[in-house]
This record gives C-alpha cells, sequence and structure tokens, in this order.
C-alpha cells in the first residue's frame, strides 16, 4: 500500500486550484484564461480521484465521475475556443481589456 | 533449438542472481528495470540505423539500381557513414527562432517513439513493462508526438514549416480515430488491454488476422500507423517535392536526425503492434519467439517500404476523406461484426460475421464516393 | 521494501513540485505557446499523481484525452489567433498584486486547516483495485443514464463549436 497521506493530495489539488484561479482572474489573453481554467478542472479532478481511492464506498465512483469531467471539460474547452475564433475576426484581438465595446 | 528461445530472459536472470548475493533488494529491483532499458535503448536505434539502409536496398532495387553498395559489404556500414555525416553538420538556428521551442520539438518526437518499445512483446517473457493498460498506453504516447511536430513547425518561424506542421496535425489527428476503433474488436476478443495477455489468446495459431473481423480491422490498423509515422503514401507533410520538408525545413544535424531516427523507430513500433495485436506475437513452430516477432515484423516493414517505392503521394483533401468518410464508418460497423462473431456459435459465425463484413465494406465503399464531375462544355472553342 | 516505498513517495513529491512550477508558468509567461507547454507539463504531472494513486487507466485516459485532443485543440487556437512575433505586451492585468495576495491567505488558511484535520481511511477501498473492467462495468450499470447524456453533450458542444467558428459566408 502507498504510504502517502490523503492530505497530501488534498494539499496538492488545493495549491494547484489557487494557481488555475489566480490565472483566471489575472490574465490578459483569453487562451490564457481558458488554459487557467483547465488546471483549475484537473485540479477537482484529483480531488475526486484521491478521495475516491480512500475514502470513497465505492472505489470506482470517483474515476467515473472524474471522466465526466474530463469530458465536460473538452466540451467547454471547444466552445470557447469556437468563441475566441469569432471573436478574433470580428475584433482582430484577444486581449480581454481592449474587447470592451459592444457595437457600434 | 530449445535453447535458444528464452535466451534473453536466462541472460538477465543469471545478471540479476549474481548481482543478488551481494546487493540489497531494492538495488536489484532497479537494477532490473535498468537492464531493461538499456537493452531497449540499444535495441532502438539500431534498427534505425539499419532500417534506413533496408529502405535505401530495397527502395532501390524497386526502382531497377544497386542501392548503397560501396561504404561496407552491400553497403552495410552506410548508416555509420550515414550517422557521422549527421553529427558533424553544423547546426543552424533561424534568427528569430523560438529558441525554446525549436530546441525541444525534435527531443519531443524521440521520447514516444522510444517509450512505446517498453510495451511490445518481443518474445516469450520479453516485454519490458507489462501494464495491464499497456495496449492504451501504446495509443495515448502515440499521441504526444503530434504536440511535438506542432512545436516543430512553429518554432521554426517559417511559414512552410507552419504549413506542414499543420497539415501533419491534420492527418495524425483524423488517423487516430480510426487506428483505436480498429483496435476496439481485439479487446472484445480478449477481454483485456494487456500486449502480453493478447498475444497469449492467439497462440496455436489462432490469429485474429483470420477471422473476418480481424483481417479487416487488421488492414486498417497498419494503414493508419503508417499514416501516423508519416510514410508514403502519407508523407504530404514531409514530401521532399511538395514543400520543402515540410517541419522539419529548418532543422539541420543532429536534430534532423532525431526527426528520422523518431520516424524509422515508430515505424517499427507500429510494425511490432500491428504483429502483436493481429499476426500472433511471437507464436510460432520452430524457431525461438524472439526470430518469429522479428521476422514477422520486418514482413510488415518491408510492406510499408514496397508502398514507399510504389505508390503516390496523397492529396491533402483525399487524405482526410479517406480517413472520415471510408475508415471511421468502416471501423465502427467492424465493431459490430465483431461483436457477432463473439455471440454466434462455431460453424455459424463465420458465415454470418463473413457475409456482414462484405455487405459493409460495399456500402462503405459506395457511399464514400464522390460523384464524377460531368463532363466540361466549352463556350468558344470548338 | 521500505526504500521503494520511499522512492515512490519522493516521485510523488517530484511530480507534484513539477505540476506546481509549471502551473506557476501557465499563468505568468508571456508567450502564449510557451503557456501551452507548460500546460502540457502540468497534464502530463496530474497524469502521474493518478499513478501514485494506482489509477493507471484513468492516468492513460488522462494523456489520451486531455494532451493528445485538447491540447491539440488549444494550440490550433492559439496559432490561429496570434501573430508569431507577439510577445513583448504585458499579460496580467491591473488586479495581479490583489489576487496574488488574497490567494496567498485563502491557501495558507487552506492548508492550516488541512494539515489539522484527522483525515479517516476506509482500508476495504484502499486495498481495491480499480482496472479497466471495473470502470467499464460502472459506466455500462449503475452510470449508463450520466454516460448516453454526455454523449448527447458532446454531440451538442461539436455541433455548437462548429457553427460558431464557422466563418460568416
Amino acid at each position: 500500500m502507498s504510504g502517502i497521506p490523503v492530505s497530501y493530495y488534498v494539499i496538492f489539488s488545493g495549491l494547484l486550484f489557487s494557481i488555475g484561479l489566480y490565472g483566471v482572474l489575472v490574465r490578459r489573453h483569453v487562451v490564457g484564461i481558458l488554459m487557467s481554467i483547465e488546471i483549475i478542472i484537473n485540479a477537482a479532478n484529483i480531488n475526486l480521484v484521491a478521495f475516491s481511492r480512500y475514502v470513497a464506498a465505492k472505489p470506482e465512483m470517483g474515476q467515473v465521475f472524474a471522466a465526466f469531467v474530463i469530458v465536460l471539460a473538452a466540451s467547454a474547452a471547444a466552445v470557447g475556443l469556437a468563441i475566441v475564433l469569432s471573436v478574433y475576426r470580428n475584433r482582430r484581438t484577444i486581449y480581454t481589456d481592449e474587447i470592451n465595446l459592444l457595437k457600434w | 533449438m530449445e535453447y535458444s528461445d528464452p535466451i534473453f530472459v536466462v541472460i538477465k536472470k543469471g545478471i540479476l542472481h549474481f548481482l543478488h548475493g551481494f546487493l540489497p533488494e531494492w538495488t536489484v529491483v532497479i537494477i532490473s528495470i535498468m537492464l531493461s532499458i538499456t537493452a531497449i535503448a540499444i535495441f532502438g536505434p539500431v534498427t534505425m540505423m539499419y532500417l534506413t539502409w533496408l529502405e535505401r536496398k530495397v527502395v532501390g532495387r524497386m526502382q531497377n539500381r544497386w542501392g548503397p553498395n560501396r561504404v561496407g559489404i552491400f553497403g552495410l556500414l552506410q548508416p555509420i557513414a550515414d550517422g557521422i555525416k549527421m553529427l558533424t553538420k553544423e547546426d543552424i538556428v533561424p534568427q528569430d527562432a523560438d529558441k525554446v521551442t525549436h530546441f525541444l520539438a525534435p527531443v519531443m518526437v524521440v521520447i514516444p517513439a522510444l517509450l512505446v518499445f517498453s510495451v511490445i512483446p518481443f518474445g516469450r517473457g520479453m516485454t519490458a513493462v507489462n501494464l495491464n493498460v499497456g495496449l492504451l498506453f501504446f495509443l495515448a504516447i502515440s499521441t504526444l508526438t503530434t504536440i511535438a511536430i506542432f512545436m516543430g513547425s512553429w518554432g521554426s518561424r517559417n511559414k512552410f514549416s507552419l504549413l506542414g506542421g499543420m497539415r501533419a496535425v491534420a492527418q495524425m489527428v483524423s488517423y487516430e480515430i480510426p487506428m483505436v476503433m480498429s483496435v476496439v474488436p481485439v479487446i472484445l476478443a480478449t477481454g483485456t488491454l494487456s500486449t502480453v495477455s493478447i498475444v497469449e489468446a492467439q497462440l496455436g495459431g489462432k490469429w485474429f488476422i483470420f477471422t473476418p473481423w480481424g483481417f479487416f480491422a487488421a488492414i486498417v490498423f497498419f494503414l493508419c500507423g503508417v499514416a501516423e509515422v508519416n510514410r508514403t503514401p502519407f508523407d504530404l507533410p514531409e514530401g521532399e517535392s511538395e514543400i520543402i520538408a515540410g517541419f522539419h525545413t529548418e532543422y539541420s544535424g543532429m536534430k534532423f536526425a532525431l526527426f528520422y531516427m523518431a520516424e524509422f523507430m515508430s515505424a517499427f513500433a507500429i510494425s511490432g503492434l500491428t504483429v502483436t495485436l493481429f499476426l500472433g506475437g511471437w507464436g510460432g513452430p520452430v524457431l525461438p519467439s524472439w526470430a518469429w516477432f522479428l521476422l514477422k515484423t520486418y514482413a510488415l516493414i518491408f510492406i510499408m517500404i514496397w508502398f514507399r517505392g510504389t505508390l503516390p503521394r496523397f492529396r491533402v483533401d483525399q487524405l482526410m476523406g479517406f480517413a472520415w468518410k471510408l475508415l471511421l464508418p468502416f471501423t465502427l460497423l467492424n465493431i459490430f461484426v465483431a461483436a457477432l462473431w463473439q455471440i454466434l456459435p462455431s460453424p455459424k459465425n463465420l458465415l454470418v460475421s463473413g457475409i456482414a463484413e462484405a455487405v459493409i465494406l460495399v456500402i462503405v465503399f459506395f457511399a464514400s464516393r464522390k460523384d464524377s464531375p460531368t463532363k466540361r462544355t466549352y463556350i468558344f472553342a470548338d | 521494501m521500505d526504500v521503494l516505498h520511499c522512492l515512490a513517495r519522493f516521485g510523488f513529491i517530484a511530480a507534484t513540485l513539477v505540476t506546481l512550477a509549471a502551473a506557476v508558468m501557465v499563468v505568468s509567461l508571456r508567450n502564449i505557446f510557451h503557456c501551452a507547454l507548460a500546460l502540457i507539463l502540468v497534464l502530463l504531472g496530474v497524469a502521474a499523481t493518478y499513478i501514485s494513486l494506482k489509477a493507471e487507466f484513468f492516468a492513460v485516459i488522462q494523456i489520451l484525452l486531455y494532451v493528445g485532443a485538447i491540447m491539440t485543440l488549444v494550440i490550433f487556437a492559439i496559432m490561429l489567433t496570434s501573430k508569431i512575433a507577439d510577445t513583448t505586451v504585458p499579460q496580467t492585468n491591473r488586479q495581479s498584486l490583489v489576487s496574488f495576495a488574497i490567494l496567498a491567505m485563502f491557501d495558507v488558511f487552506f492548508i492550516g486547516s488541512v494539515i489539522k484535520t484527522s483525515w479517516k481511511v476506509n482500508a476495504v477501498t484502499m486495498a481495491a483495485n480499480v482496472d479497466a473492467k471495473v470502470l467499464g462495468m460502472a459506466f455500462m450499470n449503475e452510470y449508463v443514464f450520466p454516460f448516453e447524456i454526455i454523449s448527447v453533450v458532446l454531440i451538442v458542444a461539436l455541433v455548437g463549436a462548429i457553427i460558431l467558428g464557422r466563418s460568416d459566408q
């Protein structure tokens, strides 16, 4: 058995989550924000899988949930990047503080 | 002949037994892993060197010329001469190239090519790591090559490289899906993802290529594998007369040698995996197991080289249409035929699944053809 | 073998540190392509963490889907929306110091409370072995309804992305 206590995984996922959250709040490039969202989703996945290994009633429950989370993250990334392409075509810029007009 | 079959296993066990006497237990475990890694690290590049020799000889003979025959007998020292040439060439980096990306791309292309050798069973008991998700590990690690090609094409700051890189990635991503789907019937038939167990399920002559679904799945898997390693007829991304040299235009010397090495090692790995999944792995009557494996793998590599010497290159829209319109529906329907094969009892399943397979092939082929264009009518000429 | 367990723990800590360093690089580098490469490193580090949790099938699925497919999508989007020589603009907006301060405080509080909690573990679950067969049975028996809904969600997202990304002709 691996002697790594659960708290290591929880701390790791908490730190990864806060780094991702910093990225979402702070970055100007839209694709950068999407990448930080992917980091947040991965942190949540680590949490799910770690708890399903150590605490859950059935050990595959967390991995099934994490698989669904990966699929949803993929669809969110696909739709988000399609929107980024669309915005780039219309506004020619992808920095969030330059996209500040609705229509003129 | 009885002694030559487990010869490598016996050598490794002998070394470990000798070391067991005076080293602690955990060191022996680590040394065992290091021995497997060393064997693969020696086998991979040496294979690549002699595959380049084999390709030049075979393509030369198909074109009615000798191929390399000056350096050593039959040109056998030619790869060494090539290696010396590539090591001593000047390493040119474009001035505006993104240095980190340009440097890391060849490294990241070689890493997946070498890493997948660890799950291929070279003989009886001669797999480096017996992962119980070995097949999926192979498929997942070969998707890392896509990222490395992106890095190579973007980091070179060259529009031709970028175009070649985009085409390469589009091709590789399109051909990954039929590749994974054509492996699913094998997983269905054996119930396991481990490559060692898949070979053991085919012992005794019951190779999967002799079943209706296996025959077509093997052909599709091999074609998708050829597309994944960017060899002719799918080598548009690096076509030497099309787009200068595609994504590895700006690389010279050792970095180009690394790209070249990754292509040949991937070709060997894909052939090795096709042999493992469909052609019975190391099984065979008289010769040792590793000799059968190498024989079958080199037969498939010969077929790849034969493709290169004979077939013209696909155009990019023909390439994508082939993957999405023909191969993907065909592999999906192939899974159903494989399920029919598993369920029905023994004499009837061959007939039913053979007929189903033929019907599917005909339907998919005719559904994916484009209409032939109507004849042009000239207005002003006679 | 105690030494091998120590090596396993050392491997886990190394993977964790590499992942956190790469995540810091994702949120702070100026060249967006380098950020994408750092994100690939994060995803590989997360896969290594799954392997240390004895979820090998899930680690391979993570590499196949995330690194193989999603990162290809992200890199395509970066290539289509940026000029090649675009690295001299600053990448952080005005909120950077405040966010950093607040998140650092949150982290200290969080780590402190995690260390002080006593986590009860379930020995039966820790000894179980989850492989592809167990996951497959779970998907087909208990979780078949979310499985079907997820396929519909994927098709909807695919069609939506195609429509949104199409040019206006």
